[in-house]
């Protein structure tokens, strides 16, 4: 069996998407790597970004392709705006989410809002790829998962794969989508492996998914976090908690109904996210669960998140700002036990 | 090509009688030298996985820093980037704060919380490291503005890279400097590359000070490989800054030893290119002309001997130094919360 590190599966989702569809371009710095000195042989396909996930495209579909940036967000993703609601697909790289700020006049105001502030006339098919997430010791401007910040806008649809399978159809999905998409890759997922099929198989938006069965608990997880609740299921496992992961996969579309339904089966829920906690993608799911799926709660909706701090870069203290699995463990422990006491008191 | 690549010959260069008394000289030469070392640790540590994270070394600017500052007074400002080391070290930033910075101790400039890409002093007018592309300029703007209303005479430098010159806060600073007429120098290192990208392909004038047209701003070009020449330049800039005459954009040319950051295999740059570069090496550059500006080569060895002690004092105990506490997250978000 083919197993593909989701690195080398987004790179598979681009190169097929580019050979099925000569409108599929892509900018972002560095992408191709070393412009600028075309004499030197080391120069081509140097890069291919910091994280090498676009290494070898430049060779294989030539710089008018894959195109280098200047360092100039706010223009190539107007540029790339412009280009998709004219005949191409632009896939953009914000070589960190760290920077949106420089770059997110154009998602927040343009790309998400000329469908609807035109009357359904235009449409913006490109995607954003960006790179998010702690624990590579980059500090507060490196290792932030702004994941809420695009979801907040109507118009925008976000995607946030944890596995490599996933991330090559979600991909393929996000590319051949009409809307302005953008697609998170967590920098410490880019060298998980797993099975990836050869053929360009798309995944569908609003469709999440069960990452494990179980009984007790179900554990809503936001793309990293799908590593930690599996590892703490394990332990849990052996004290006989039998949790349900659910990986939503897309958040805007958000699949509610498997949400609400797996709540509705165990009756105890834990969302865990590394983002802040405030305005969350968390607080978003709770609140949808604490709406909808009301009656089914046998305790509190519990969210674990990384505090209200910015990325800390000492080893200690980004280690105790991310949601790991030993603080899963406990979350869960607690929330049974408050569960049970609950449930005892309603009688 | 671009002629950005190429070192400007004088006048650009320091002019006669420009050249600073030899004990002036030699304390540039103590910062480039402590700058050079502390960065090889640095390189050593990072490949040894002892330092976290990314390291973005100075190696081949260390002319620009150090003339630079010794232009500046101690409380005027800088503002700087992720590769902040050597502005740091020039500034006055203790070796052992930014030691312990890098090795996310207690002991750090921002006790374990910033990282190498984040050392800041404002005691010693090091406002901080931004590891935004550009967002320092801004900042250093900002800086300069207090300075105005405050009437200190203060000047603000902003460091950024030959890339930075593509953000739109680099033109937006500028067009604000010179409504403002603010006491601000906007110092271009051009080390002719932005990450993978070689200058030629990212720039479209034919240099960066030429960009200084669109706004009317005084601009010049030197040669940043040798610290006379910058010195020289950015004197000039500061006391055109400091005496009413507003902003300058300087842009000093040098070269980028290093990869982007330490571990980046630089297969981008043509090893004749760098060999080529190296034969201008700020440092040996240095030591080749000492003679003739009067400093002796017992002089140098004993610099190089102070430094070589400074270095390892300053690693030495930062390795000793405990690491913050996990509570310690939840300090300095804000000023006050209730
Ligand atoms: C807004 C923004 N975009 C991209 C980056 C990633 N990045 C970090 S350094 C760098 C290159 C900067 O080159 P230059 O300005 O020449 O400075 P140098 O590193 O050569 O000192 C890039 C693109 C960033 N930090 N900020
Ligand atoms: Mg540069």
């Amino acid at each position: 069996m083919r197993e593909l590190t989701v690195k080398d599966a987004i790179n598979e989702a681009l190169v097929q998407a580019m050979e099925a569809d000569p409108d599929v371009i892509l900018m972002g710095e560095d992408i191709a790597g070393g412009a600028g000195r075309d004499d030197h042989p080391g120069a081509l396909d140097a890069w291919g970004g910091p994280f090498g996930v676009t290494k070898g495209l430049a060779t294989r579909f030539g710089r008018e392709r894959v195109m280098d940036t200047t360092i100039a967000e706010a223009g190539f993703f107007g540029a790339a705006v412009g280009a998709a609601m004219t005949g191409l697909r632009p896939v953009v790289e914000l070589m960190y989410v760290d920077f949106a700020g420089v770059a997110y006049d154009q998602m927040l105001n343009q790309a998400a809002k000329v469908r609807y502030m035109f009357g359904g006339k235009q449409k913006v098919p490109m995607v954003m790829r960006t790179v998010v997430g702690a624990g590579f010791r980059a500090g507060a401007e490196h290792s932030q998962t702004l994941y809420s910040l695009f979801t907040h806008v109507p118009g925008l649809k976000t995607v946030a794969p944890s596995s490599a399978a996933d991330a090559k159809g979600l991909l393929l999905t996000a590319i051949q989508d009409d809307d302005p998409v953008v697609f998170f890759e967590h920098k410490r997922l880019y060298m998980e492996k797993e099975h990836v099929d050869e053929a360009p198989v798309p995944i569908p938006f609003g469709v999440a998914k069960v990452v494990r069965e179980g009984r007790d608990l179900t554990i809503i997880a936001v793309q990293r976090a799908v590593q930690f609740s599996l590892a703490a299921a394990h332990t849990l496992a052996e004290e006989g908690i039998d949790v349900e992961i659910i990986d939503p996969r897309t958040y805007s579309p958000l699949d509610e109904r498997a949400i609400l339904t797996s709540v509705a089966k165990t009756g105890h829920v834990l969302i865990v996210d590394e983002s802040y906690p405030r305005c969350s993608l968390a607080t978003d799911i709770a609140a949808l669960i604490a709406d909808e799926g009301f009656d089914s709660l046998k305790a509190p909706v519990k969210r674990l998140t990384a505090p209200h701090t910015p990325v800390p870069f000492s080893p200690p203290l980004e280690d105790a700002y991310l949601p790991l699995a030993p603080k899963i463990v406990a979350a869960v422990r607690a929330q049974l036990g408050a569960g049970a006491a609950i449930g005892t008191r309603r009688g | 090509m671009s002629t950005a690549r190429t070192i400007p010959p004088a006048p650009n260069g320091a002019a006669a009688g420009e050249t600073p008394p030899p004990d002036a000289l030699l304390a540039m030469y103590t910062t480039m030298l402590t700058m050079r070392r502390f960065d090889e640790r640095v390189r050593d540590l990072s490949a040894a996985k002892a330092i976290p994270g990314y390291a973005h070394t100075y190696f081949g600017s260390e002319a620009i820093a150090a003339g630079v500052m010794a232009a500046l007074r101690p409380d005027d400002w800088i503002a700087s980037t992720y590769r902040c080391h050597g502005h740091a070290i020039a500034k006055g930033v203790a070796l052992e704060a930014m030691a312990g910075e890098l090795y996310g101790r207690t002991t750090g400039t921002a006790k374990g919380k910033g990282g190498s890409m984040h050392v800041s002093d404002f005691d010693v007018g090091m406002l901080g490291a931004f590891g935004i592309v550009a967002a320092g300029i801004p900042i250093a703007l900002g800086a300069a503005l207090t300075a105005m209303r405050k009437g200190t005479g203060q000047v603000a430098v902003a460091f950024f890279g030959d890339g930075a010159v593509h953000q739109g806060v680099f033109h937006e600073g500028a067009g604000l400097a010179m409504l403002w007429n603010a006491p601000v120098v906007l110092l271009c290192e051009n080390n002719q590359y932005a990450e993978a990208t070689a200058i030629e392909y990212h720039l479209n004038t034919s240099t960066i000070a030429d960009m200084a047209c669109a706004y009317a701003m005084p601009a010049e070009r030197a040669d940043g490989m040798d610290v006379v020449s910058a010195y020289a330049a950015a004197r000039r800039a500061v006391e055109r800054a400091r005496t009413g005459g507003g902003p300058t954009l300087l842009e000093l040319v040098s070269y980028r030893f290093s990869g982007q950051y330490e571990g980046d295999a630089q297969g981008y740059q043509p090893p004749e290119e760098i060999a080529r570069w190296r034969e201008r090496d700020p440092i040996t550059t240095f030591e080749r002309l000492a003679p003739e500006r009067g400093i002796s080569t017992e002089a140098l060895a004993r610099v190089a001997d102070e430094v070589d002690r400074a270095v390892d004092a300053a690693f030495a105990a930062a390795e000793r130094a405990p690491f913050p506490e996990p509570d310690d997250l939840f300090d300095d978000v804000y000023v006050s919360y209730p």
